[in-house]
């Protein structure tokens, strides 16, 4: 691609790109970290590239297609939907040690 | 109203209904279980075309339900399931000792599961297929987490990872054809860099619902921890949705561009599958876990089916064998997981070893495990035999002997790690056992186990139901070239 840069972002490839770049950023967190709400988030990134990439697909040069859009919206309910339950799992996990081990402090539950 | 959009709307009813009775939502299963299995029923006798827009949209946009040959069998057979597991579960709650709560949040994610599934055999639009997809993993993640929490949350992060690349593989696909629906996919495919891009990423995140060999890591915890009508409902129905959406993908909305190479890279994983998941199952020595490990093993023959398939110059017969299989592994998975449960509870331990006298305690259980066994061995008559010598047949036929060799060998496999833990059961007992039995308890597992063996006997009418709408019979869709 020898495009300029102003080409590149004027065709509206700034979304798609940056998209792609969240979700290689995402995909790198999630393998490097241990600890689950570190993945949560990792995935959580992953998903907001792919939303911004799908999002991106449907600017046009003057109308937008709504299609996209649509299942952008869907998307992100199902991806807020799945962050508030794997994050109610990973506290009750928490609750759970933290029971299991009373004198455990604060630090070492953050750890586990 | 036709079965097509009451099969998924009874059960989001039922999940309504279950979160607002709370206690007393046990009792719905006696309602739902009749009324699904008619509507079930009733799907598998209707016209060849049946089909539904939903709200009447139309097709571009609108989500069509279709009711093909594999929706047909798959939802009877997961309406013949879940109301088995329910009416066992309600002599039975699944719960762990001191987690009463338990029993009442299996009810809800029992229905959402029915609900998701249901929706996800009969969609043939991809993004649709999404949403069921998170639907069926947000209660397969609950359901496992009534066992352990640790397991389910590591499915739950790698079901996620899956989820998200089939989102993306979706994503390039609105962009490159502005339509997700399958059949109109199927009429447009080009094989050019974002389809194949789209149909490797869909690929992968669905071989991580599936639990294929080598994306299996997550299933055995999670599976084996759960309590045991949990389990049977996650080995039976979760893990068998990606499978069919693999089959629409592959076979309906890209088979012009899925390559002999790509093909056998599925069949080999399926038969490193069917022998690393068999092999597992021997060296473990917990009942419940070796029983997952099988779940590893049967879904490779699903996979291991796809080149034969697609190879096959008259794919009718391997076609019948993938769909049997992925059936008969429903109905004796979940008769194994019942039985295991119960005969666990009145073992001495979780260990194999432990099981001991339970074959004069409780026969009718060991029975059911026994006849769940030989569907899963492929052993005469029962509906394992006929799919795995369907797909025997088409191997020998296509001089694919190294797929010949592994479905002989994963039987004989089946056969020594399954008669390893009835043989056990055998054993003379230490101390006397007191036998969980009596009443719908016992009758579920042998209920789903005598089904897993009447269908060996249904022979060709099963044959037929499964090709109704099949992609290779149609006119407008072509097949691959037959595999070198």
């Amino acid at each position: 691609m020898d495009l300029p840069l102003s080409d590149i972002l004027s065709a509206g490839h700034l979304y798609a790109l940056t998209g792609a770049v969240l979700v290689g950023l995402g995909l790198y967190a999630f393998i490097t970290q241990r600890h689950p709400l570190r993945q949560l988030l990792a995935v959580n990134v992953v998903g907001a590239g792919i939303f911004l990439i799908l999002g991106s697909l449907g600017r046009g040069p003057d109308a937008t297609d709504p299609f996209p859009q649509a299942l952008v919206i869907t998307g992100i309910v199902v991806a807020v939907a799945l962050t508030a339950f794997g994050a109610a799992m990973i506290v009750r996990q928490a609750e759970t040690r933290a029971a299991a081990k009373p004198a455990a402090d604060d630090n070492a539950r953050g750890a586990s | 109203m036709s079965p097509l959009d009451l099969l998924v709307a009874v059960p989001l009813c039922c999940m309504a209904a279950a979160l607002l009775l709370g206690r007393a939502a046990r009792g719905l299963i006696l309602l739902a279980a009749p009324l699904m299995a008619g509507l079930a029923l009733w799907l598998a006798l209707l016209p060849p075309d049946a089909a539904y827009l939903v709200g009447q949209w139309e097709l571009p946009l609108g989500i069509l339900l279709r009711a093909d040959g594999v929706a047909r069998l798959m939802i009877l057979a997961t309406a013949l399931v879940i109301g088995a597991v329910g009416l066992h579960a309600l002599v039975e709650p699944p719960e762990k000792p001191g987690h009463a709560a338990q029993a009442e949040t299996f009810w809800p994610l029992v229905y959402l599961l029915w609900a998701g599934a249901n929706a996800g055999f009969l969609t043939t639009d991809l993004f649709n297929l999404y949403v069921t997809l998170e639907m069926v993993s947000l209660a397969a993640v609950a359901l496992a987490a009534m066992g352990s929490l640790a397991a389910a949350l590591r499915y739950f992060m790698i079901a996620l990872l899956g989820s998200l690349a089939y989102l993306l593989g979706v994503a390039l696909i609105v962009a490159r054809y502005d339509t997700v629906d399958v059949t109109l996919l199927a009429q447009l495919a080009e094989p050019d860099l974002a389809t194949l891009m789209a149909l490797g990423l869909m690929t992968a995140g669905l071989l991580i619902k599936a639990a294929l060999f080598p994306m299996h890591g997550w299933l055995p915890p999670a599976h084996a921890a759960a309590p045991a009508p949990a389990s049977a409902l996650l080995s039976a129905i979760a893990v068998k949705l990606g499978f069919v959406i693999l089959v629409r993908l592959w076979f309906e909305a890209f088979p012009a561009i899925t390559g002999p190479a790509a093909l056998q890279v599925l069949g080999g994983l399926g038969a490193a599958a069917v022998l690393y998941g068999s092999v597992q199952a021997m060296r473990q020595d917990r009942l419940k876990a070796l029983v997952a490990y099988s779940t590893v093993a049967q879904v490779g023959y699903l996979f291991l089916a796809f080149p034969l398939v697609a190879g096959a110059i008259d794919p009718g017969d391997a076609w019948a064998g993938m769909t049997l299989q992925a059936v008969a592994h429903m109905l004796a998975k979940a008769a194994m997981f019942l039985a295991a449960g119960l005969m666990l509870k009145a073992a001495a331990g979780e260990r194999i070893a432990d099981l001991g006298g339970l074959a004069q305690a409780m026969p009718l259980t060991v029975t059911a495990f026994g006849l769940a066994a030989v569907s899963l061995m492929g052993l005469p008559p029962s509906g394992g035999f006929t799919a795995k010598f369907l797909l025997l047949t088409a191997a020998i036929e296509q001089g694919a002997y190294l797929y010949a060799g592994v479905l002989i060998l994963g039987g004989l496999l089946a056969a020594v790690y399954l008669f390893g833990a009835l043989a056990a059961c055998f054993a003379p007992a230490t101390t006397p056992r007191t036998p969980v039995t009596g009443g719908l308890r016992t009758a579920a597992p042998l209920a789903l186990a005598g089904l897993a063996i009447v269908m060996g006997f249904g022979g060709t009418a099963l044959v037929e139901l499964s090709a109704i709408a099949a992609p290779w019979a149609g006119p407008a869709l072509i097949l691959p070239e037959p595999a070198p």
